[in-house]
Order: C-alpha cells, then structure tokens, then sequence
C-alpha cells in the first residue's frame, strides 16, 4: 500500500513538474502528451461503463455534445471558458443519462450497437444543427481561456500570456489527474462494488435490493460527463470545433486504449491511451506503413495479453479482475 | 401475504392461472407441481421480476405488484435463484457483504467521500455477513472466489445472499436440487432455523422428502392452476396430486 502511494507520488512528480519543465520548448512532445492524457480521460468514461458491463462505442457523441457546448457559449454567448468547462461535462451527463436510460437495459453487443450509432447520430446532429451549430462550417475562433482572479488574485492567467503549449499541458494534466482519483475512488469504495455487481449478474442485483435502473445510469452519466470535459479542452485547444472533430472511428478508440490497456485496472484505459497514442505518433518515421504496423502491434498485444497491458506485470488485484463484460 | 387471481400468459400459454393462496407469518409453505407446472414463474411474479398479467400481491397490508424488482426486495419479500446465482468473481465474503445493500444508510456521494456513515455501514455490513456465512457453515470459504466453490457450498452461498437482505419472506427456488441426501438434511435444518427467526418461507423444491419434512402447508400447481392446497398428509393423500404426478388409468386405451 505505501509503496503504491509512493509509486502514485512519482509518477505525479513526473508528470506534473519533470515532463512539463524539461520539454518546456517542445511544442510538439508537450502537445502529444497533452492529447494523450485527454484521451486517457475520455477512456476513463468509457472504462466506466465497462464496469457495469456494457461495451460503449458512443463516446464521440458526448465528447461532441461537450465540444459544442463550449463553443457555442463561449462564442455566440461570451461566456467564460472556466464556466464552459464543467457546463460541457454537465450538459454530456445530461444528455447522457436522458439517452442512457432507455437504452441501458440492451446489453452485449446490441448496446454496443445502438451507441456506435450514437456516434453518427450526434456526427449528423452537428452537421445538420443549422444556425446552432453552424453545419459543416462548424464554430470557428473560439477564444483561448481567460484569466481566472479571485478577489484581485489571478489565480489561472490568461492562456494566451503564456506558453500556450504548456498551459494546455498543465490543463490536460489536472484534469487527467482528477479523472483518475475520481475512478479510483469509485472503484475502490460500495459503489465500485455495487457497479461490479450489475456486471456479474443485474437480476441477482435486483433480487437484493439494487436499482440496478438507477445504478447503471449513474455509471453511464458520468462517463459521459468525462467525454463532455475532453470534448471542451480539444475545442478550446484547438479553437475550433466540427461535426467530424469526434466520429465513429473515435470511439472504437476509446473504447480499445481500455482493452488494450486493461479491462482490470483503473489506470488501464490510461496506460492503454498513452502507449498506443503515443506509439502510434513513434511510428510516424514509417510513413506508408504507420497503420499497417501499428494495426499489427495491436493485433498481436490483444492476442498474447487479452487481458490488457498491465496484466504483464502486476497480477490483477482479486476484487478487480474483469469479467466476461 | 396474500396473492390473488395471480395470472401470467406467454402468448397463448397461460403460465399461471388466476392463484390465490395466503402465506402466513413464519411458516413454511412449499409449492409443488410437475415441470412446467409455473411454479418459477409464479415466484417470478411475486417477485416482480415479470410482470404480470393479472392478479395482485398484498404483503403486509400493500399491494406490492407492479413494484420494480428492487423496490419488492425492500418491502422484504427476498427471493433466491434457480442453479447457482451469485456474483462469480467476488468472494464469498465480498458476495454476502454487497448483499446488505439495502441496509446502506450511506448516499452515493456518502459512499465516494467516504463519510463516517459509509464507513460504519461497511463495518455493520462486514459483522453481519460474518455472522450468516458462519450460520450456513461458509466461513471456511469466506475468502474464496465464488466461482471455485463446489455446488453445495453454492446453493449456501445463495441463500446466505438473500439473508443479508433480511427478508421477511424468503422464497427459495429449489434450494435442494443437485445435493447429496446429507447435504439436504443440513439444508433442511438451517432452513428450518431461518424460519424460527421469524421468517416466513416460500419452496419451490422437487425433492418431495424434504419437501414433506419441512412443510408446514403445500400447494400444488399443475399447468399454472393450484390444484390443491393443504397440509403434508393432506396433499400426499390428495386424488387430484396423485393424479398430476402419475397420472390416471386411461379406460379407452387400457393404461
């Protein structure tokens, strides 16, 4: 135990002052490892709703929904992008749990189904949102993140005072970094417990007293609300935003960086977006044949370690250890 | 409990057909029948995990039909599975302890900062599966992964679930099936003990041994209609049950 706490302390040491004061001037390096670690929140989302045993593949609705969000209120209403922010995680869960609750009761492959088509759903939502969304143009110009001051002290600067690259770094990082506590946290205490529970047996869940309607929203809800705060940083970072900006392909993303990484472990859908982000940027030097390998890397981890990365070294912890989802 | 005019139709097939019984305070009352007979089903319907085509359910004074599954199992009326239902991949300790759920006083919020109330749930949730796994003879095992256990601790396992519910009634679905007869026998006696705590008992079981040892009333269904309704010596003694299990001399075609 305090040897994890001590790892934890490291890695954040790492992560949040070494990394970042090292590749200060690298925009390209801090810029990859800002994406990666949105991702990783993003997969976070969906490891969530593999905890309860439903396989998401519409991720990239909500991360649109997110996107849109902010965009919308920062340009066409000015608001602040740190009230954006939660607002887009919020609006995410929202819709999230209004479409959630119908189609929570599908499971296996047909839930599976009907959010990969979620994905195109929002994808043609955007496109077709006239005004409100400003169909392909999609909403341009959106302004980088204000100063934040309390009481006459500027406790976040204005992005773009700063070295724009860091500060979405640091951001991404943050955020990264409560995403992770909060999953570790639900996972570890009843709830993770309760969740576990709806993905082993839902009647039997039922039979002792659990909302299993209530409980899988819950879940769902706040995946979703992971997507929502990823798809406002992507937006703002990129100060734009367009129906294709989170598509079908996304999702399928998501959803592998937490096979890949490890259906088992919180930190799975984190260490499975790192490597496979981060790998398939190494491969860039092979141009043509970037896919191809890369396809085949992850082809032949997902045959030799089908419990997911992390499974090569640490044994899965027994009240962890994935199910058949 | 009363149950009234509970019926249930699959297309055309009428599982259950308009049954009405009354299961008094702490007895044990055994529903018997042939295979098919809708005894699953009608425990399904009381449970509400079907919903049902007609007929009411009035426990303790309230109608309780049409109530979610969870919300029935908050009333007290508690239900175990056919086979062996249980969560696979926890411990049997960690599957008695997710089981007192509805004793949580915790919200989830509670629950993820971890209030003193979470934490004193857990505590009185961790004594409490203790005491039922050493009650049905399952602390040996307490650590083990449910999925390792052999069949008989199982169907233990999955009624020490529903105690941890703390039913009122409790409506066990063959809990005899698959066991050897001395396995049986302590299933009988620690049913037996569940019943002096005050609970009240609903059986669905084939195995008519311990079905006479333990009743103290049995109903017979027979093609989703109770076809009788009585006491053990009764019901062994009753034309119509003879009937539906062995069936009748047929005059015309000479057996």
């Amino acid at each position: 135990m305090r040897l994890r706490v001590a790892a934890a302390l490291v890695g954040l040491a790492l992560y949040l002052v070494v990394v970042p004061f090292v590749f200060r001037e690298s925009r390209y390096l801090l810029g990859v490892l800002t994406t990666a670690s949105v991702l990783s929140l993003i997969s976070l989302g969906v490891w969530l709703t593999f905890a309860i045993g439903r396989i998401n593949i519409g991720q990239a609705a909500f991360a649109l929904v997110g996107g849109y969000t902010t965009a919308i209120l920062s340009v066409k209403l000015g608001v602040s992008f740190w009230l954006c922010l939660p607002a887009s995680g919020l609006a995410a869960a929202l819709v999230g749990a209004v479409i959630g609750w119908p189609i929570l009761r599908l499971k296996g492959v047909y839930f599976a189904m009907i959010t990969l088509t979620l994905s195109e759903a929002a994808r043609l939502a955007a496109l077709n949102g006239g005004t409100i969304t400003q169909g392909a143009t999609g909403i341009l110009n959106i302004p980088l993140p204000g100063e934040v001051t309390f009481a006459g002290v500027v406790l976040v600067p204005a992005f773009r005072a700063l070295n724009v690259h860091l500060a979405f770094y640091y951001l991404a990082a943050i955020l990264l970094v409560l995403g992770l506590f909060t999953v570790t946290r639900i996972a570890s205490c009843r709830l993770g417990w309760i969740f576990r529970s709806l993905r082993q047996d839902e009647a039997l869940a039922a039979s002792i007293g659990v909302n299993v309607a209530k409980y899988r929203v819950l879940a769902f809800a706040l995946g979703c609300f992971f997507a929502g705060i990823a798809g406002a940083f992507f937006t703002v970072s990129q100060q734009s935003i367009y129906p294709s900006s989170f598509g079908v392909p996304d999702s399928v993303y998501f959803m592998l960086y937490c096979f890949l990484g490890g259906l088992s472990y919180v930190s799975g859908p984190v260490v499975g977006a790192f490597v496979l982000f981060l790998g398939f940027e190494l491969l860039h030097g092979l141009r043509e044949y970037q896919m191809l390998t890369y396809a085949a890397i992850m082809i032949t981890v997902m045959l030799w370690l089908p419990n997911g990365l992390l499974s090569l070294r640490l044994p899965a912890r027994p009240d962890m250890k994935a199910d058949t989802a | 409990m009363e149950v009234r005019d509970l019926t249930k139709r699959f297309g055309g097939l009428v599982a259950v057909d308009h049954v009405t019984f009354q299961a008094n305070e702490g007895e044990v009352l055994s529903i018997i029948g042939p295979n098919g007979a809708g005894k699953s089903t009608l425990f399904k319907l009381i449970t509400s995990f079907l919903p049902r085509t007609a007929g009411r359910v009035i426990f303790q004074g309230e109608d309780i039909t049409g109530l979610s599954a969870h919300l029935v199992a908050r009333k007290g009326v508690v239900r175990t599975f056919q086979e062996t239902t249980i969560f696979k991949e926890m411990s049997a300790l960690e599957n008695v302890v997710i089981a007192h759920h509805l004793r949580g006083r915790a919200t989830s919020v509670g629950l993820f900062l971890n209030t003193r109330v979470a934490r004193q749930d857990e505590a009185s949730f961790r004594d409490s599966a203790d005491e039922i796994l050493d009650y049905l003879g399952l602390s040996r095992v307490r650590h083990e992964k449910a999925r390792r256990l052999p069949h008989g601790y199982l169907r233990a396992l999955g009624i020490a679930i529903a105690m941890a519910c703390d039913p009122k009634v409790l409506l066990l679905d063959e809990p005899f099936s698959g066991m050897n007869p001395e396995e049986t026998d302590r299933m009988v006696e620690t049913v037996r003990g569940i019943r002096d705590r005050g609970v009240t008992i609903l059986l669905v079981e084939h195995d008519m041994r311990a079905v006479m040892r333990l009743s103290d009333r049995i109903i017979v269904l027979n093609f989703g209609r109770k076809i009788a309704d009585g006491t053990p010596r009764e019901i062994q003694n009753d034309e119509a049950v003879i009937e539906a299990y062995i069936g009748r001399e047929d005059d015309e075609l000479g057996i």
